[in-house]
């Protein structure tokens, strides 16, 4: 369940992002996109590493790296967190948001998903802002053309002024298309001329004023008009980075220091300021985005199709919601403890027959008691136990929660069971840290980035080892000995 | 969309605090759409229903109850989100 050294080793705690080019010929490229969106198997399929895609938001748990070559050219791709905006209001956004403007990407795949762009392009749109080294991968092309979707990515790839390939990640196609396309932007073939989202025209009068100041300090290192719209929104959290990155504070120049309060001034005199001006900002991506989306999105019968409300209306309904998960979560367990019961035996009989002939071993060749309780008693019994008791029930266990995993059963249950949830403080997407819970503790910790609200994220955490996991559920069976080590 | 018949319009009670024109996102029944007038909530969760857009203007159409009432799945801008009374009290909305 994405536990791996780097999401649980020291890595998890380090934020930044070190990218180790094996020799400078390699590029780096970034691949962005809302949380859901298939952007990890767009990673697997690409790098053919195989880290684990859900579909539930939250699943990189840390920037996954990888190497891959395409017609030449060595590409270091970094599987940046799915985030639906970069303006930095969470932690992950704030690690895309650094790892995009500071990180100095050779170029960025934004992934997004074709059954819902319109959502997507909010992303597409801010990215674009900060770099122009942009494709666009419109994934999920075939689960569109199934809900009657239809992108036409020759009109948006115009209209964005950027590269956009439609793709289907899970059955590979599109995905040579664009690596051919991310190789015409990194090596420069082509250039790159994004359309900027246009603000209001007094908006964009204050960023004429400020922008020659900034860009003058800049020297290309930064996107003008992009710091431009932070200094003028200030954007606090940002301003620390930007100065680090630098290495000398824009909030310092006399001359941009000036030209910001005339700016100010100016937006002041037509009402505008502090979260006004920060709404303005985000509606224009927004309305930009929608325009795109008519221009290039043909729905035949619309995304949120009929059926899919009727399946809804039943899993999530007053009467039968609660009792089809209850019974849902029950078949899970039988499934597990009873299939579990047959290969838990034959492990714990062939690793115990093992262990009964290393002692013998030891017997025979003269090693003393204490050191054959040691090694045997202790050290193999234990092992053993652990492995038999918790590596069937795991391996059915999960498996099966993948399953709900991708008919996207999870997010309904955090639907139906938010409420109760509300009532301890909590969040609905906790039923579902708990459900990998039972399965392994471990794996539920760490599915609590999921949760947004991080005093609701604190809560999950704790509350998590309260879980049984399947090494501390009583034994099917008889003769077994208690006190196994828990997961 | 014809199967759901649209809940008849009836003039929601009005309670001291809230004038009648005041409505907002949570009393959109089932299947009934309506049009984000402003948004009344501040700080992350104002810049969050921003992200997910519903910016002034924005169509949302009210699709699920969960099966406590709370939180409602809203239909924006394609994608189906689910909001919390808490939250979503804090849209003001017109019908459509």
């Amino acid at each position: 369940m994405g536990l791996t050294a780097n999401s649980t080793g020291g890595g998890a705690l380090d934020r930044g992002l070190h990218i180790e080019k094996s020799s400078p010929d390699e590029r780096v490229v970034a691949l962005a996109g809302n949380p859901n969106v298939g952007k990890s198997t767009v990673f697997n399929e690409l790098t053919g590493l195989k880290q684990h895609t859900g579909n539930w938001p939250g699943k990189t748990v840390t920037n996954a790296q990888g190497r891959c070559t395409h017609q030449g050219i060595p590409y270091i791709l970094v599987d940046i967190p799915g985030t639906y905006s970069l303006m930095a209001h969470s932690a992950e956004e704030e690690v895309a948001r650094d790892f995009l403007c500071f990180g100095g990407p050779d170029a960025v795949v934004v992934v997004c998903d074709a059954t819902c762009l319109e959502r997507n392009m909010n992303l597409v749109l801010q990215t674009l802002e900060i770099t122009g080294k942009v494709v666009v991968c419109v994934n999920l092309m075939d689960e569109a053309e199934r809900k009657g979707i239809r992108v036409n990515t020759v009109q948006l790839s115009e209209n964005l002024g950027v590269p956009v390939v439609g793709a289907s990640a899970r059955s590979g196609k599109g995905l040579a298309e664009l690596m051919d396309q991310v190789g015409t932007v990194v090596t420069g073939q082509r250039e790159c001329r994004p359309a900027k989202v246009r603000y209001l025209p007094v908006v964009e009068e204050a960023l004429r004023m400020l922008e020659p100041a900034v860009s003058a300090r800049l020297s290309g290192r930064l996107d003008s008009r992009w710091v431009c719209l932070r200094l003028l929104d200030c954007d606090d959290g940002l301003r620390e980075t930007i100065t680090g990155y630098l290495g000398f504070s824009l909030w310092e120049d006399c001359a941009i220091i000036k030209k910001i309060r005339q700016a100010q001034e100016l937006l002041l005199e037509h009402g505008i300021a502090g979260d006004r001006l920060k709404d303005i900002l985000v509606s224009c991506v927004i309305l930009r985005a929608e325009e795109l989306c008519m221009d290039a999105v043909v729905c035949v019968q619309g995304g949120y199709s009929r059926r899919d409300r009727k399946i809804d209306r039943v899993l999530t309904s007053k009467w039968a919601g609660i009792p089809l998960m209850l019974l849902l979560l029950a078949v899970v367990f039988w499934i597990t403890i009873a299939g579990a019961n047959l290969p838990s035996e034959l492990l714990s009989g062939g690793l115990f027959w093992i262990g009964d002939r290393l002692s013998d071993f030891l017997c025979w060749a003269g090693a003393p008691g204490w050191l054959e309780g040691a090694l045997v008693d202790g050290v193999y019994r234990v092992l053993a136990w652990v492995v038999a008791v918790m590596l069937p029930p795991m391996a059915i266990f999960f498996p099966l929660f993948t399953l709900l995993e991708d008919a996207g059963y999870l997010p309904r249950i955090a639907f139906n069971l938010d409420k109760y949830f509300k009532k301890a403080c909590a969040c609905g997407k906790q039923a579902l840290t708990m459900c990998m819970g039972f399965g392994c503790n471990a794996a539920g910790v760490v599915g609590c980035r999921i949760i947004d609200s991080p005093r609701e994220r604190l809560i999950a955490t704790i509350t998590n080892s309260f879980v049984p996991c399947n090494g501390r559920l009583p034994p099917p069976r008889k003769g077994k000995q208690s006190g196994r080590k828990a997961g | 969309m014809s199967r759901i018949q649209p809940a008849k319009r009836r003039n929601t009670p009005s309670r001291p605090d809230a004038p009648a024109e005041e409505l907002t996102l949570n009393r959109i029944r089932r299947g009934e759409t309506a049009r984000v007038k402003a948004l009344k909530s501040a700080g992350s969760m104002r810049r969050r229903l921003l992200d997910i857009g519903l910016v002034e203007g924005t169509r949302v159409e009210c699709v699920q109850r969960s099966p406590a009432g709370d939180p409602v799945a809203y239909l924006i801008r394609g994608a189906v989100i689910a909001l919390r009374e808490e939250d979503s009290s804090r849209v003001l909305v017109e019908y459509c």
